[in-house]
């Protein structure tokens, strides 16, 4: 999934200080089960703003609402009555919903409240890690089904660096080298040897330097 | 001959190479390249030019080579994977040779994280090993990456770095051999202290026939203190620093003589060694210890 972290208080208070009236918009996919933008958060956020604009002088409003996906059109569409005069929509989604909201409401100003981070998964609760890099070329079927374009500090294609030691990689002794471990899987299943072939240069047409990605699903034209 | 280069001669004669190293400035002073290149003149065949060396900026390998070329030396211009794509890559490459580089040693590149920008963007476009092989095919096809034709192929002379200190262990020489079929001519390695542990890699690489097809230099460099071997033993990646030199660094009255001598040693060993074809000194910012090692070492260019 998407995992975003709300970013500090200061800056959201920096940015929505300039504003009247404003509306917090939760979404209750990803960052709700990352436990940073769902329902429940963007209504404490909100309260915290309300106090801090109580406290501070501030005038205007602070409303909330929460969204269940705020990368979709109808549900972004769906709080118009909502969004209707406001100053700012204020939103505790991934950049994706942001962006949604500015594009369906131009006149409105819209804000990230939210810092998007990775595609990552759950290793234990409240721990998150990256796992995708949505690279577009998928090949982890020769690395035992783990990623070395987004898991290996260099983006390594051709095995462990100088800097691997322990199982360790050399930019922290908190990061696992992900090649040790792409090793310790093939030679798990007596593959070790598939490594000594030449892996690359990757296209990375298909990734983020190819511009943005648009996908259609056949025989399901707009 | 594939580069014409002196180091090329020397290894092709099966004459013991000896290869030093030069950091560029972190300024636009070319007197300090030349004031290092006399300190190393006559005491090298070639010398490594270092290219933003442990992640932090410094004049560029290409112009600092230039200016080495100029005072006599012949200079082995390090690329490292982390700052360019292949396009910046392959121009570097073309315009290094049309300025008379003749060596070009092919690495990843220390980690952003280390240096004095770490907030840079990494670029890692290729690593050491998809490096190796386009600059292969540019030399030998002649051919751009792409697979377009070059009309006039730069003649190089391509090493490697190989770390036998690296996990997994069983992994490192089957790296290196990797690097081999890519394309690479010789490959110097990380400093070596832990000699046992060396010779156990180097009987892998003639076991995979790696010795065969490229020139294996050991590298060496002197311990100035013994703090420097406790940094070097517990901070730095990719490092094995035995205790035994540790301690006698500690327990030596003039440790940088005690260096000295723990290099001077090394060499003496790795010499032995079957596949070892030279000995490459990492003396960085104290290239004025390299005349002495070598002299107390017996070695000299092209000496053997």
């Amino acid at each position: 999934m998407i995992t975003a972290e709300r970013k500090p208080f200061e800056q959201i208070k920096a940015v929505t200080d300039q504003f009247e009236n404003i509306l917090v918009v939760g979404c209750n996919t990803c960052v709700a089960v990352c436990l940073t933008g769902g329902e429940k958060e963007a209504e404490q956020l909100a309260s915290q703003l309300r106090l801090q604009r109580q406290n501070d002088g501030v005038g205007g409003t602070v409303e909330t609402v929460t969204v269940l996906r705020q990368c979709e059109n109808e549900y972004v569409d769906s709080v118009a009555a909502q969004v209707e005069g406001k100053d700012l929509i204020l939103s505790t989604a991934c950049s994706i919903g942001p962006q949604l909201f500015a594009d369906r409401f131009p006149k409105v100003r819209v804000a990230p409240a939210m810092n998007t981070n990775m595609l990552g998964v759950v290793k234990q609760h409240h721990v998150w890690t990256e796992y995708c890099a949505a690279c577009g070329d998928c090949g982890i079927f020769n690395t035992g089904g783990i990623c070395p374009i987004v898991r290996c500090a260099k983006t390594l294609l051709n095995g462990p660096c100088g800097g691997s030691q322990g199982g360790r990689c050399e930019i922290s002794p908190d990061v696992p080298c992900v090649w040790q471990l792409i090793y310790d899987k093939l030679a798990s299943f007596g593959l070790e040897g598939n490594l000594s072939r030449i892996g690359g240069p990757k296209n990375w047409s298909k990734s983020s330097s190819g511009g943005p990605r648009t996908m259609k699903k056949e025989g399901f034209e707009p | 001959m594939r580069s014409g280069s002196v180091l090329e001669q020397v290894l092709t004669d099966g004459k013991f190479a000896v290869t030093a190293e030069l950091g560029p400035p972190k300024g636009a002073d070319p007197q300090v390249i030349v004031d290092k290149a006399n300190i190393l003149k006559g005491h090298a065949d070639a010398v490594n030019i270092t290219d933003n060396q442990t992640a932090i900026s410094r004049m560029c390998s290409m112009a600092a080579a230039k200016i080495a070329i100029e005072q006599g030396l012949e200079p082995i211009m390090q690329m490292t994977c982390r700052d360019r794509n292949r396009l910046a890559m392959q121009a570097d490459i073309l315009g290094a040779a049309a300025l008379g580089v003749k060596n070009l040693l092919c690495l990843t590149g220390d980690h952003q994280s280390f240096g004095n920008h770490p907030e840079a963007l990494g670029v890692f476009d290729l690593d050491s090993i998809t490096l190796i092989r386009m600059v292969r095919d540019m030399r030998d096809v002649p051919q751009f990456q792409c697979g377009e034709e070059i009309t006039f192929a730069p003649k190089l002379f391509i090493g490697a770095a190989a770390n036998p200190y690296a996990d997994p262990f069983p992994f490192r020489a089957v790296r290196l051999a990797k690097k081999v079929e890519a394309g690479i001519d010789f490959c110097q390695t990380q400093i070596i202290y832990n000699v046992e542990k060396f010779e156990e890699f180097m009987r892998q690489c003639r076991e995979l026939g790696v010795t065969e097809k490229c020139k294996i230099l050991a590298g060496v460099a002197p311990l100035k203190s013994a703090g420097m071997a406790k940094y070097m033993k517990n901070r730095v990646a990719g490092m094995d620093v035995p205790d035994e030199i540790v301690e006698r660094l500690s327990a030596a009255e003039d440790a940088q003589s005690e260096g000295i001598d723990v290099c001077v040693e090394v060499i003496n060993r790795v010499r032995e060694i079957d596949g070892v074809a030279g000995v490459h000194v990492m003396a960085v910012e104290w290239e004025a210890a390299v005349p002495e090692i070598l002299s107390r070492a017996g070695l000299r260019p092209g000496s053997e």
